[in-house]
């Protein structure tokens, strides 16, 4: 294994010089770094024209000019002598700094779309898999392949004026038609019918429960005025919370485990509980308090479930502590909602949360929670562009994965020996069509820290994407060189991570040592 | 998407062909040859076949309307010239045969906006044609290679395919535009930015066929070939390909799907195709932002972008279906209608 991994490595390194020279030479023939200036008519032409020469050293051939380059880059590679030098940017930043803050911004924008897509994604993919040939499947399919054929440069315009101005205008004056009621009735319960499994009685219950749910949950809102000053308060949490347990206990352990349930019945209690106590001290939060208060209520529930016991222990723990998760993010769900109002009236933002470009309002200092809001309003559009876009890929993926895993002869056996569908589905089934996802995660978080091109230039969302696209304009070769560093040598480690993820997952893939 | 859903067929078809502890196809008991199912499969995929039909339909249109290549189209315009605003430029277009003066409207500037919308389809069509031409051939030769012959061959060329992957598209897609614009000119623009983009999109599809040759190759017929005496390239086109085609004619098409969105993409963000030839990308970036008060101008070229990637990705789909014998084995509704007594 670790002669295969240091091989693997060695290589890497070969085909990143090997690369990173013909992606040089590449930014040198594409375009002309002199052209803003050829055509300016400040006095001291000439001379700037010489500066910027002096800077890219363009008297010198570019396959020279390489190596001079590769020089300064290779101190990088000497531990602690932080003298790591990528070059300089035409405007005369030093790309590494550029590379640390588009990073971080990229990092923010990906990481929730993201992990929504493989959630969303995923579940999607199995459910379809399990009603193949359905209604259902047959509507995931076709929308799959639409969002998979929306240009997303189109589709980020279309967010934009519909998500973002439609929306604002709409909480200017959040007054819901009684024809918007409709709309939304019908639609939703077209979907929950969809979902809901033959026979034609069933489908029709479930037609109508999600149109009279949806229309009186619209209405209510609507009456009480929740789209101003929202939130979740403590009966929501309640409800919310007795769902999540039961279907968390559903999906992992079975309703007949009762222990399991308990646990994480005892779980939405606490966590009401805590809905009181800890709320005073959420006023000075700061990200690391929230994610403490994270690990707490996990160790918590880990606890609860022990002390519960049943004869899975394993299962009353996860159930608990998952349960307990999901609450602790509901309170702080609601503490951002109940922000809402006063980060509307902030005189920054005049009305008009949802951003349509940027990664932050400039200036807005309102603390932990508003300052949070700002970025989920700023992430939102391009988060939603993103996750359309990537949605498809892997609920097709899982699709075909599932399908193939159910047609294997131990699914036959496990239900043969009397197992549950439950147990079949979610112990034997679903875990291992997860296996050749993993390798797809894996590629798929190497490519996008690498950036969203299309999606950050939309948006104008200073990331990796866009500081390699500015640079590209400007004909600048350090920041190309800096991005190609920075995306190749994920893609290559996360491709090797890949390949050793599959054979530590599917013992019959063995590495060739 | 399924070939044929379960009420597409006569109940005791349903019942004697396809039981769960009979998985053989109902073709391979009349004797029909691989192309034969193949094709059965294809034809009987409503979806798959209503797409060939639109997309044939689009190309049709796209190729006649402004012409192609010298020959003038029928429609009397063509994408560079100015006509004065009529009705502020809205679109004309009330039926399917009730076009208009200007179908979909005109821009800002006055030019024919449906003749501009064909004009980016057929260079999109064009484009997507020739990556998918070019990077077919190449992934095929460069994954046959390194899979059949292995050792240094597949060392080297997989490397290769390394080092080819990691090259950002947009960056070889814009040193393109300059040398062309330095060397050629704009006329050829449109075909050399799909040779070059197929010259670097070929890397998926080179690794797919190289899995493929590498399990073919062990198989038994290629021994039985060897010890005949059967020459390596007789081995690899007469024996191997055929085998791997479905692979690759699949993957091809959903690679032609992602070009034309890449080759949108990279216009969109001025990279591509540039003015004044037109493309579906270029002409969305430039009027995005009449959005407000000139939705047409946004919404035709979007359009045709989502028509054509829609029917390359249901046509994929369709020949994934038909290519794959493995889809058949699992179906919930056919298999629970098969558990029913036939003759109740």
């Amino acid at each position: 294994m670790l002669t295969y991994i240091v091989r693997r490595l060695v290589t890497a390194v070969l085909i990143l010089f090997g690369a990173s020279f013909v992606v040089y030479q590449l930014t040198a023939l594409s375009g002309d770094p002199l052209e803003d200036l050829r055509g300016s008519n400040a006095p001291n032409r000439d001379q700037l024209i010489q500066q910027r020469i002096d800077l890219l050293d363009l008297d010198t051939p570019a396959p020279l000019r390489y190596f001079g380059w590769l020089a300064g880059a290779a101190k990088c590679l000497v531990p602690f002598a932080a003298t790591c030098d990528l070059g300089q940017s035409i405007q005369g930043e030093p790309v590494a700094t550029a590379l640390v803050r588009a990073m971080g911004n990229t990092i923010t924008l990906v990481t929730a779309a993201t992990f929504l897509a493989i959630v969303i994604g995923v579940s999607l993919g199995i459910i379809t898999a399990l009603r193949q040939y359905s209604g259902l499947d047959y509507g995931v399919t076709f929308m799959s392949f639409l969002f998979f054929s929306l240009p997303i440069f189109w589709l980020a315009v279309l967010l934009k004026e519909f998500g973002a101005i439609g929306f604002n205008n709409f909480l200017a004056d959040p007054q819901i038609s009684g024809s918007t009621i409709l709309v939304v009735a019908i639609a939703s319960g077209l979907i929950w019918s969809l979902f809901a499994s033959r026979p034609w009685a069933r489908k029709g219950i479930a037609f109508v429960l999600g149109a009279v749910v949806a229309a009186a949950l619209l209405f209510v809102l609507g009456a009480v005025d929740w789209f101003s000053t929202p939130g979740l308060g403590p009966v929501v949490l309640l409800v919310t919370g007795v769902g999540a347990a039961f279907g968390i206990v559903l999906l992992t352990a079975g309703l007949r485990n009762r222990k399991a349930l308990l646990s994480a019945l005892i779980m939405v209690a606490l966590g009401l509980v805590a809905y009181y106590v800890v709320n005073p001290f959420l006023n000075g939060a700061t990200v690391w308090l929230i994610v403490g208060l994270a690990i707490a209520t996990v160790l918590v529930g880990l606890a609860v479930g022990y002390v519960m016991g049943g004869y899975d222990r394993g299962q009353s723990m996860r159930a608990a502590a998952s349960t307990g998760l999901l609450m602790g993010l509901l309170i702080v769900v609601d503490r951002f909602m109940v922000t809402w109002p006063s980060y509307v009236d902030n005189p920054r933002i005049r009305g008009r949360p949802i951003a349509t470009v940027g990664a932050e309002t400039p200036g807005l200092d309102g603390g932990f929670w508003i300052n949070g809001l700002d970025t989920f309003t700023h992430l939102l559009l391009p988060t939603l562009a993103l996750l359309l876009a990537s949605l498809a890929g892997y609920s097709r993926y899982s699709r075909a994965s599932m399908l193939e895993i159910m047609n294997m002869d131990y699914i036959r056996t496990a239900r043969a020996k009397g197992l549950s569908e439950r147990t079949v589905i979610m112990r034997h089934a679903f875990r291992n069509a997860l296996i050749p996802l993993a390798t797809l995660v894996a590629f798929d978080i190497g490519a996008l820290i690498g950036g969203a091109i299309i999606t950050e230039q939309v948006f104008a969302f200073a990331g990796m994407g866009q500081l390699f696209v500015q640079a590209l304009q400007r004909v600048d070769p350090d920041p190309i060189m800096g991005f190609f560093l920075v995306a190749g040598i994920l893609a290559l480690v996360f491709n090797l991570l890949a390949d050793i993820v599959y054979s530590f997952l599917d013992p019959r893939v063995r590495v060739k040592a | 998407m399924s070939t044929q859903t379960p009420s597409d067929l006569p109940r005791g078809e349903a019942a004697t062909v396809t039981g769960p502890t009979h998985p053989t196809p109902e073709a391979e008991a009349k004797g029909l040859s691989q192309g034969q199912i193949v094709r059965k499969k294809f034809l009987g995929n409503t979806a798959a076949i209503v797409s060939l039909i639109v997309f044939a339909a689009v190309v049709v249109l796209s190729f006649t309307s402004v012409g192609f290549a010298g020959i003038p189209g029928w429609w009397k315009y063509n994408h560079t010239q100015f006509v004065a605003l009529l009705d502020g430029g809205a679109p004309t277009v009330t039926g399917p045969f009730s076009w208009g003066e200007h179908p979909f409207g005109q821009d800002s500037i006055g030019r024919d906006y449906f003749a501009m919308t064909m004009r980016g389809t057929q260079n999109s069509i064009i484009i997507m044609v020739i990556i998918g031409t070019l990077a077919g051939l190449v992934g095929v030769v460069v994954g046959a290679c390194s899979g059949y012959f292995r050792g240094w061959t597949e060392a080297v060329l997989m490397r290769f395919t390394d080092v080819i992957i990691i090259i950002p598209v947009v960056l070889a897609a814009a040193t393109l535009g300059q040398a062309v614009n330095r060397f050629v000119g704009s006329g050829a623009q449109i075909w050399l930015l799909g040779i070059f983009l197929g010259l670097v999109l070929w890397t998926g599809l080179a690794r797919l066929v190289r899995g493929e040759f590498l399990t073919l190759r062990e198989r038994e017929f290629v021994d039985a070939a060897k010890i005949a005496g059967a020459s390596n390239a007789r081995i690899i086109f007469k024996h191997i390909l055929p085998n791997a085609v479905g692979v690759i004619i699949v993957n091809t098409t959903l690679l032609m799907s992602s070009a034309i969105l890449l080759e949108t993409a990279l216009s969109y963000i001025g990279f591509g195709v540039k003015a004044p030839d037109v493309s579906l990308g270029l002409i969305i970036s430039q009027n995005q932002e009449a959005f407000q008060t000139r939705p047409w101008l946004f919404w035709f070229p979007g359009l045709f972008i989502v028509l054509i990637c829609l029917c390359i990705n249901f046509i994929g789909d369709g020949l994934r279906d038909a290519f794959d014998p493995r889809q058949k084995k699992f179906n919930a509704a056919r298999a629970r209608n098969a558990a029913k007594p036939v003759s109740a």
